[in-house]
Parts: C-alpha cells; sequence; structure tokens
C-alpha cells in the first residue's frame, strides 16, 4: 500500500511538536525516521496509524484520506503494551481472526521466530522487558500487517537478538511486501533496513534530510559506503550545527 | 510441566510420583504458616480471658467466659435453632449483595462507558451517596413493611455503593494505551469492551464486591436489629431483653466467622481470576 503525508503537522495545547512533514511511500518501501528525542517521530506515527486524528494536513493511504484506523495497518509501540491478562501465545493471537487452532500454529511460529519457543504461557509479569517486546513483535508481524508502523521496536534488546529481529522484520517484509515506517535512533538499523531514511530537526521537528539509500539487500552490516553515509546521518543529527536550530 | 505429563501413564490412570508429592507437600505447609501466625494472638487473648473470669475479674452478667459463649452456641446448635438464624441472616445478606450488585453492575458500565449516561446518572449517584444509608430505614419501612423486602431492599442500597464506585473508577481508568492495542486491531466499541474494558477492570470490581460485601453484613445486623423474629442480628436483640451477654457475644462470634467465610470465598475467587497480577509480595 502507498502511503503519502502531506504538510502533516500536530500541535498540543498551543505548543507545536511537528511541523510541514511531508513524504511519501511506494508500496513495499522501507522508509526509517531518525531524529533526536522529543523532536515528533511517535507523534507522527500515532497520526499514519489514526490513532491520532488531531494532526494538520493530509495522510493518505492508498489514496484514502480520510482520518479512520485501517486494520491493515500494525503498530508496534515504543513500549510492549502487552494485555496482562493474557499469556504469551494469547497476546500474539490477540489480533488475528479465525479459528483458534489455526491462529496459535501461526502464532507459534512467530513466537518461535522471535526466539521465545517454551514461554507461550508466561504472562506479562513473568517476561524481562526484552522479551515483553519481543512479544509485541510477533503480536505485530503475525497478522502480516500492509502497512506497519514501529517504533523503536529493537531498542530494548541485544546486539545479537536485534540483528536477528531485523532479518526477521525483512523476511516478513519480503514475503507480504509491507511498507513500513521505521523510527529507530540506531542509525546502523536504519542504514541497515532502509529505502530512504528521514531525518527529523529542532523543535518543533521538521524534516532536515531525506537520504536515499541504494543499496542492494542483502546488506553488508557496516561496508565503507554505510560508514559514509552514517557520518553523513550523523553530522546532519548533530545539534550544534547552526542550520535549523530555531531556539 | 514435563514431570506433571510423564506422571500421567498412557490409558489416563494418574501415578503418584514422588517427585510431585513432595514440593506439593511443602506448598501445603506454606498454606499453614500465616494461619498459624494470624492464631497466635487470638488464642493468647482467649487463654487470658478465659483465665480471668475463672477467677472471677469479669462478672459474668457482663462478660462470660469464653468457653459459656462456646456452649451458648453448641447448645443453639443442638436444639436446632442455630441453622435457622445464620441461614435467614446469609439469605438476606446474599439476595441483597446480588441485587445490590446487579444494579451496580448496571449502572455502573453505563456511566463507565456512556458519557451521557454519565452526566445523567451520576450527579444523582454522588448525590444518594451523602445520604447515610441507614436514613433510609423508615422510608423502606413505610414503604415496603417490616417483612424481607425492606430489609433486602436496605442491604442492597448498602452493597450498591461500593461496587458501583469501584466498577466506574475501574472502567475509567483502564489504561489508555492497551485500548489503543485494541483499537490498532480494529476492534469495535463491543470488542473493545468485552475484551479489554472489562478484563481490565476486574481488579477494581472485585475490590468493589469485597467491600460490598462487608457493608452487607454491617446492614444486616442493622435490619434485623429493627425487627426481626430470626436471624443472627435477631439473636442479639433476644440477648439484650433475655439480659444474656453470653447470647449477644456469640451472635457476634457468629456473624465474625460467616463474614470472614464469605470474603474468603471472594478472596480466592479473586485469587484465582487475578492471577496474572502483577502484585507486591512481602517477604
Ligand atoms: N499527548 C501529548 N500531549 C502533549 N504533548 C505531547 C503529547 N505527545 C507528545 N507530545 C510532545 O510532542 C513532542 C514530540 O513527542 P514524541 O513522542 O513524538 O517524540 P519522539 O520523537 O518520539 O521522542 P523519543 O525519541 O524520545 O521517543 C514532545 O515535545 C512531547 O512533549
Ligand atoms: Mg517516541
Amino acid at each position: 500500500m502507498s502511503l503519502e503525508l502531506h504538510n502533516v503537522g500536530r500541535t498540543f495545547k498551543g505548543k507545536t511538536a511537528v511541523q510541514n512533514i511531508s513524504f511519501s511511500a511506494k508500496p513495499g518501501e522501507i522508509i526509517g525516521l531518525l531524529g533526536t528525542s522529543g523532536c515528533g517521530k511517535s507523534t507522527i506515527l500515532r497520526a499514519i496509524s489514526g490513532l491520532d486524528t488531531d494532526y494538520d494536513g493530509d495522510i493518505s493511504i492508498n489514496g484514502n484520506t480520510s482520518k479512520e484506523i485501517h486494520d491493515t495497518t500494525g503498530f508496534i509501540f515504543q513500549e510492549p503494551r502487552l494485555l496482562p491478562w493474557l499469556d504469551v501465545l494469547e497476546n500474539v493471537t490477540f489480533g488475528l481472526k479465525g479459528k483458534k487452532q489455526e491462529k496459535e500454529v501461526l502464532a507459534k511460529e512467530y513466537i518461535e521466530s522471535v526466539g521465545l519457543q517454551g514461554n507461550e504461557h508466561l504472562y506479562p509479569r513473568e517476561l524481562s522487558g526484552g522479551m515483553a517486546q519481543r512479544v509485541a513483535i510477533a503480536r505485530a508481524l503475525v497478522t502480516s500487517p500492509e502497512i506497519l508502523l514501529l517504533d523503536e521496536p529493537f531498542s530494548a534488546l541485544d546486539a545479537f537478538t536485534k540483528m536477528q529481529l531485523q532479518d526477521l522484520l525483512l523476511d516478513v517484509w519480503k514475503t507480504y511486501q509491507s511498507t513500513i515506517v521505521l523510527v529507530t535512533h540506531d542509525i546502523d538499523e536504519a542504514l541497515y533496513l532502509c529505502d530512504r531514511v528521514i531525518i527529523l530537526r529542532g523543535q518543533p521537528g521538521e524534516i532536515d534530510r531525506d537520504i536515499l539509500i541504494e543499496e542492494k539487500r542483502p546488506r553488508a552490516r557496516g561496508s565503507e559506503k554505510m560508514a559514509a553515509l552514517k557520518t553523513e546521518i550523523l553530522e546532519s543529527l548533530d545539534l550544534n550545527k547552526p542550520s535549523s536550530i530555531t531556539s | 510441566m514435563a514431570n506433571q505429563e510423564s506422571s500421567y501413564a498412557a490409558d489416563g490412570v494418574v501415578v503418584p510420583e514422588k517427585s510431585i508429592d513432595r514440593p506439593r507437600a511443602k506448598r501445603n505447609l506454606k498454606g499453614w504458616k500465616p494461619v498459624l501466625l494470624g492464631s497466635i494472638f487470638p488464642i493468647i487473648l482467649i487463654l487470658v480471658w478465659e483465665l480471668l473470669s475463672k477467677m472471677g475479674v469479669f462478672p459474668p452478667y457482663q462478660l462470660p467466659a469464653p468457653s459459656v459463649i462456646f456452649l451458648t452456641i453448641v447448645e443453639l446448635a443442638k436444639d436446632g435453632s442455630l441453622w435457622g438464624h445464620i441461614g435467614v441472616t446469609t439469605y438476606r445478606v446474599f439476595a441483597g449483595f446480588v441485587l445490590g450488585t446487579g444494579v451496580a453492575i448496571v449502572l455502573g458500565s453505563l456511566v463507565g462507558f456512556f458519557k451521557n449516561a454519565e452526566q445523567l446518572f451520576d450527579p444523582m449517584i454522588q448525590a444518594f451517596r451523602s445520604i447515610p444509608s441507614l436514613a433510609w430505614v423508615p422510608l423502606f419501612i413505610l414503604w415496603m413493611g417490616i417483612g424481607e423486602p425492606s430489609k433486602i431492599a436496605m442491604i442492597a442500597v448498602g452493597v450498591f455503593f461500593p461496587v458501583y464506585l469501584n466498577i466506574v473508577s475501574g472502567i475509567l481508568g483502564v489504561d489508555r494505551k492497551i485500548i489503543e492495542v485494541g483499537k490498532m486491531y480494529g476492534l469495535n466499541t463491543f470488542q473493545l469492551i468485552t475484551r479489554i474494558i472489562l478484563p481490565a477492570s476486574m481488579p477494581s470490581f472485585l475490590v468493589g464486591l469485597r467491600s460490598g460485601l462487608g457493608l452487607g453484613w454491617m446492614f444486616v445486623v442493622a435490619a434485623e436489629l429493627m425487627g426481626a423474629s430470626q436471624g443472627l442480628g435477631f439473636l442479639l436483640v433476644y440477648g439484650q431483653n433475655m439480659a444474656q451477654p453470653e447470647t449477644i457475644i456469640a451472635s457476634i462470634v457468629l456473624f465474625a466467622i460467616i463474614g470472614k467465610l464469605s470474603d474468603w470465598i471472594l478472596k480466592a475467587i479473586e485469587t484465582k481470576s487475578l492471577h496474572w497480577q502483577d502484585r507486591l509480595v512481602k517477604s
């Protein structure tokens, strides 16, 4: 599904969090949102998801600009947000429709791919932070959403698990050609996963740069070309750079 | 888990296995520890009381010995009237509890879910809440006579408020973040209520039930004091009229026992249905 933002902004009680956000994503494109803390990345994702409807501007999903929640959209929140009264398996099947047995077979597949096999019957209070986040990832991926919004999905995980799950995300993407918007603080992650990286800056946040990453997948982690891009991104994130400081 | 499975033979016959019995025995012992700890003080108190009564420190026409009270209860049990008293009182509390809880669930859910219902009902309910519930007694008697309906209505009024307030605050207190999860999965309003809001407000609802039940026991005393021919409250009045302190205290003790018992049942339900809750465990 295609996604298009046109002059999107959001103001909370007179205080503008983001403004003038325009970008579009082709079907199956992976877009990274990068920016310092508080510059409005989560706010943009909430607007795209339809959970927040009080934004300005237009967001169109497959040409449809109505402000509503599309059930083909999946959202991995910045926190796990598991339902505490359901165990791991029930949490993962929560968004699935159909026969109980089929749902569980599918869910178990994903529980295994996030490395939680054998923990199906633990309750959220018995999970570590990273385990809970992995359950949340499985819960979102299992529905094979056509648009996938991810808010720092891997930030609570160790380096190795993180890489595994990034590859899992790419697998899901390859199979279902989901359009993905990924918020992250990890530049290497953005370079590894995304077709384009959009960099936000300032308070209120605005788009500073839109960097195309043309390298073919599967990409090597930490190649020379990537290193050059990384330096470029780091520079544009540098808050001391005078260009768009608004204070 | 694996242990338990291995203890089931292929034909479904349970084969006892030492490795499961041992931890279970240990758990049982653990389960009794709080009971033992909790009974230390009451036992000491009763012993001292008995001793002092025997020594004549307390005059028996004012504070009879525990043994005398115990014998009174045994006596009541023997002539069979005890079960009638307990039965009638428990029935009244139960009926009032069910009635009050039912109305509270309906009104509480409406007020919790719908803004219009909140604006319609809540101010009135809050105003009624500020009336001490016992003030209704004369009116209820006037309307319904001195029989069962007025008693049950009174108990229901007592039960209603804590249950209602807890349901409303439970529903309003559901974390917006998990409601959003439901919305992201395209749940409609009805599904949001049944799959997210109800389970999430369960803890608060159960707290309301327990305090409602406590008030139910309080109100049954009031209801039975104002005129009854049977029931533990009647036994109180009877003991007073007959100048039998042992009957009064026996009735108080019985109130304590069945009140505690009914609370214990609710607590067991609570523990079972809220096992997922992440609560502080004291060491
Ligand atoms: N519900 C809200 N009410 C008021 N202000 C809000 C609300 N949500 C976000 N904001 C404000 O909007 C700004 C952007 O918040 P947002 O959560 O989008 O940041 P972020 O880029 O996701 O940051 P982080 O990287 O730390 O997650 C912040 O200044 C925040 O205070
Ligand atoms: Mg954020």
